[in-house]
C-alpha cells in the first residue's frame, strides 16, 4: 500500500482529481442513471406505487402495441418534429439572413427575437390559450368576427388543434435558432463574399454555393437541438389543453404527455408508463444517431 | 361564545368516554390534505380545538397543491413517511385498503350500526367487512347557479325546476353577435367540469336507465342513456343555448356574468362569494321526467397503518373529533362543504339557507359514482361528446363507445 504511504505527485493528482469528480459522478449515477435503468426494469412490471412491485414479462409491451391511442400519440408526436423542425429553421435562417444585413437598431430587433426564449413556457402557452378563445375573450377569433369571417375553432377541433398548438412552440424556440444563424453566418470568412463580389455571382448563388454549405454545422446542431425538443414537446401541449390534456379526442397528445399521463393522471401505471418511456428513449436515440450520422458525413 | 361551550361539552365528552390515557406524555400526529385556502383554515380551527381539549396531543397539518397530493400520498404512505390520519378522496380509497395502507377505524369509537344510521347512506361506501376503513367530514353535491341580474333581464321570476324549463330560461338569456355566435350563455356546458356528473348520476337516471349496475359494471349502453346523451349534446347543437369551449371554461363565464346559469358543486360557493359584482343565487337541480337526483361526493379521513400505540390512539380520538358534529358545522360555516350526516346537514336552519339550502336538500337524493380512476372515466364521456360534436358521430354510437371504453377501465381495475 504504498500508494498511500508515500504517493508521488502523479498519484496525488489522480488522487486529487477522483476525489473532485466523484461527487458528480456519484450525483449522475444516482440521479439519472440509476433511474434510468430502473425505469427499463420497471416496463417489465406493473406498479401502482401502493403495492409492491410485479413481475409481468413482456405485458406492458404488449398492451401498448395494442394501444390505439398509443398510436395516435406516435404518429402526433412525429407530426410535431416533422412540421416545427423545417418550419421553424427556415423562418430562422430567413430572419437570421436578413438581420444579419440590418444595421439600423440591430441590438433591439435581435433582443426582440430572443425575448420569448426567454418565456417562461407555461405563461406562454397561456397566453397564447387565450389568444385562440372562441368570440368573445379571443383575440383572433374577435378580429375575424369584426372583419366579418366566420370563427375558426383553433383549439375546439381535431384538425386544426395540433398546428395552433405548435405554433407557439416554433415561436418559441426561434429567438434561440436565430442567435446561432447569427453566430453561424459571423462565423464565414468575409474573404468568400469579396471573392464572389468580384466575379460578378448574384445573390442567391451566394446564398447557395457560398452560405448555405458553410452553415451546415451550425444547422445540423439546429436540427438535432429542435428535434429532440419537438419530440419532447409538453408544456405546451399541457398547458393550452388542460381542460382535456391532449385532447380534443388525442389531437395533439405528444408522448410525453401520455407517459405522464399514464403514470400520474389517475391510475398510477407506473409499469405502463415505463414501457412508453423506454420507446421514447429509443426513438430520442435512432433520432439523435440518424443526425450524428450525418454531422459525421461532413 | 356558543363554540367555546361546545368545546367544553367535547373536552368533558372526551375524557370521561375515553379514559385516563387522555393525559400522558406529548404525542405528536401528522395530518395531510390538500392545499385549499378554506379547507385549511377550517382544519386549523378543528386542530386548535382539538388540543385545547386534549392537552399532550399535538396535531401537525402538512399540506400540498392539490395537483401534487394525490402522488405525495401514493409515494409517502407506502414508503412509512406519510401521516398519520390523511385526507383521501372517496373514490381512491379501495387501492389503499387492498394495499393495507389504511387502518380499520376501532368498532367500539366508530361503531358500524350507528355510523349506519347517522351518515348519509352514500357514506356506506367506506364499510369493509362489517368495519368502517374511512369517514368523511363533509360531502359535497351538485347545484344549478343562476344569476339573478340575467334572470332579471330576461324576465324570469323563479329558477327552473324541470329540464324543459331550463331550456325555456336558458334559451331567453342567450345573446349571439349577428354572425350567430354566443357572446352570452344560457347555460354554460362542459364534460371537463362538472357536467360528466350530471350525465352520469342524474340525466342518465332522469332518462330511465342507472348508469351502472349492482355489481357495478356499465348500464348505460341502451336507448335511454343514448336519448340522455343526446338531449345533453343538443344543448348546444341544436338548442343553441351553451357552447362548451365558451370563455374555456363554464365556471369562468358564469364568474364573469356572462352566462345565465351553470351546474356546479358546492366547493364553488366559496371562489363566488368573493366575486365582487356577481349577484347569485342556488338552486336545485331541475327535475327530468319526474326524478330528482344528485351526485355526491366526499374526502374521506382515515388512519394510515403508520400509526401505532400512542399515536394511533391519538389519530382515533383525531378522527372521532373531526367527524363529530361539531366539526361538520365549523366546516360549513368555513368551507361551504356539507356536514355527511342528516342529523347535522338537514337541520331547519340549514334548509332554509338559501346558497346551501339546495345542495342540503339535494344530498337526500344524491348518489356517490363507485370510480375506478375519476379521471380516465371522465374522460370517456368527455371523448364521447366530442365524438359527437366535432366528429358527428351519432348519440348511440358514442355512448356504446363510451360504454366498451368505461367497462375495460372497471374491468382492468377489477382484476389488480
Amino acid at each position: 500500500m504504498s500508494v498511500f504511504r508515500d504517493p508521488t505527485i502523479e498519484q496525488r493528482r489522480i488522487r486529487w482529481a477522483w476525489t473532485f469528480l466523484a461527487l458528480p459522478i456519484v450525483f449522475y449515477v444516482t440521479i439519472r442513471f440509476w433511474p434510468t435503468a430502473d425505469a427499463f426494469v420497471l416496463s417489465f412490471q406493473k406498479w401502482n406505487l401502493l403495492k409492491p412491485r410485479e413481475w409481468v414479462g413482456f405485458d406492458n409491451y404488449v398492451t401498448l402495441w395494442n394501444d390505439p391511442v398509443f398510436w395516435k400519440v406516435f404518429r402526433n408526436t412525429f407530426v410535431y418534429l416533422i412540421i416545427g423542425t423545417p418550419v421553424s429553421l427556415v423562418i430562422a435562417f430567413i430572419v437570421a439572413w436578413h438581420l444579419d444585413k440590418v444595421r439600423f437598431l440591430h441590438g433591439t430587433i435581435r433582443a426582440l427575437y430572443f425575448l420569448p426564449f426567454m418565456t417562461s413556457a407555461v405563461a406562454m402557452a397561456w397566453v397564447w390559450r387565450w389568444f385562440y378563445q372562441p368570440v368573445p375573450i379571443g383575440l383572433f377569433n374577435n378580429m375575424l368576427a369584426s372583419l366579418g369571417f366566420s370563427q375558426v375553432a383553433f383549439l375546439n377541433s381535431t384538425s386544426n388543434a395540433l398546428p395552433a398548438v405548435l405554433a407557439p412552440a416554433i415561436w418559441a424556440g426561434l429567438g434561440f435558432q436565430i442567435i446561432i444563424f447569427m453566430a453561424g453566418l459571423r462565423a464565414i470568412p468575409v474573404s468568400y463574399y469579396e471573392a464572389a463580389k468580384i466575379d460578378g455571382v448574384s445573390g442567391l448563388t451566394v446564398l447557395w454555393e457560398i452560405t448555405l454549405p458553410l452553415l451546415k454545422p451550425t444547422m445540423v446542431f439546429l436540427v438535432v437541438f429542435s428535434s429532440i425538443g419537438f419530440l419532447r414537446i409538453f408544456d405546451q401541449v399541457f398547458n393550452m389543453t388542460t381542460n382535456d390534456p391532449g385532447g380534443p379526442l388525442n389531437a395533439t397528445k405528444p408522448l410525453v404527455l401520455l407517459i405522464y399521463q399514464t403514470a400520474f393522471g389517475g391510475s398510477f401505471e407506473m409499469g405502463y408508463a415505463a414501457a412508453q418511456t423506454v420507446v421514447l428513449f429509443l426513438i430520442l436515440l435512432i433520432v439523435s444517431l440518424i443526425q450524428l450520422r450525418i454531422l459525421r458525413d461532413r | 361564545m356558543k363554540l367555546h361551550l361546545k368545546t367544553g361539552v367535547m373536552a368533558a365528552a372526551m375524557a370521561l368516554g375515553l379514559g385516563a390515557s387522555a393525559a400522558r406524555a406529548d404525542v405528536e400526529i401528522e395530518y395531510w390534505q390538500y392545499f385549499f385556502e378554506a379547507r385549511v383554515d377550517a382544519m386549523d380551527k378543528l386542530i386548535e380545538n382539538f388540543e385545547a381539549a386534549n392537552p399532550g396531543i399535538t396535531v401537525k397539518m402538512t399540506h400540498f397543491p392539490y395537483d401534487d397530493y394525490r402522488t405525495k400520498v401514493a409515494a409517502a404512505i407506502p414508503a412509512g413517511e406519510g401521516p398519520d390520519v390523511v385526507q383521501l378522496f372517496y373514490g381512491w380509497l379501495n387501492d389503499y385498503v387492498d394495499a393495507g395502507l389504511i387502518q380499520p377505524l376501532p368498532t367500539d369509537m366508530f361503531p358500524p350500526e350507528k355510523i349506519d344510521a347517522e351518515f348519509f347512506p352514500m357514506v356506506q361506501a367506506m364499510k369493509r367487512d362489517g368495519q368502517y376503513m374511512a369517514l368523511p367530514t363533509a360531502v359535497r353535491a351538485l347545484a344549478l347557479f343562476y344569476n339573478k341580474r340575467l334572470f332579471e333581464e330576461a324576465g324570469i321570476t323563479t329558477p327552473p325546476a324541470t329540464l324543459e324549463e331550463l331550456v325555456a330560461d336558458a334559451k331567453l338569456m342567450t345573446k349571439t353577435d349577428g354572425a350567430g355566435n354566443i357572446t352570452q350563455e344560457g347555460l354554460t356546458s362542459g364534460m371537463t367540469g362538472q357536467d360528466h356528473h350530471w350525465l352520469r348520476e342524474v340525466l342518465f337516471r332522469q332518462f330511465g336507465t342507472p348508469p351502472y349496475n349492482e355489481d357495478g359494471s356499465v348500464a348505460y349502453d341502451n336507448e335511454a342513456g343514448a336519448a340522455a346523451l343526446q338531449w345533453y349534446v343538443d344543448l348546444q347543437a341544436k338548442e343553441k343555448v351553451t357552447q362548451n369551449t365558451f370563455m374555456d371554461e363554464a365556471q369562468a363565464a358564469f364568474k364573469a356574468g356572462r352566462a345565465g346559469m351553470h351546474i356546479d358543486g358546492s366547493f364553488r360557493i366559496g371562489a363566488l362569494k368573493s366575486t365582487r359584482g356577481l349577484d347569485w343565487g342556488v338552486a336545485e337541480l331541475p327535475s327530468g321526467m319526474g326524478v330528482q337526483s344528485n351526485y355526491a361526493s366526499y374526502w374521506v379521513n382515515a388512519i394510515s397503518s403508520k400509526a401505532e400505540g400512542e399515536k394511533l390512539e391519538a389519530a382515533e380520538k383525531f378522527m372521532a373529533y373531526i367527524t363529530s358534529d361539531e366539526a361538520m358545522q365549523i366546516w360549513l360555516e368555513t368551507v361551504g362543504e356539507l356536514p355527511a350526516k342528516p342529523t347535522a346537514a338537514l337541520t331547519p336552519e340549514n334548509e332554509a339557507d338559501p346558497v346551501y339550502g339546495p345542495f342540503v336538500r339535494g344530498l337526500s337524493y344524491a348518489h356517490a359514482t363507485i370510480f375506478a380512476d375519476e379521471s380516465g372515466q371522465r374522460n370517456v364521456l368527455v371523448d364521447a361528446v366530442n365524438r359527437m360534436l366535432l366528429e358527428g358521430q351519432s348519440a348511440a354510437d358514442a355512448l356504446h363507445q363510451a360504454a366498451m371504453e368505461e367497462q375495460a377501465i372497471l374491468d382492468k381495475y377489477n382484476a389488480k
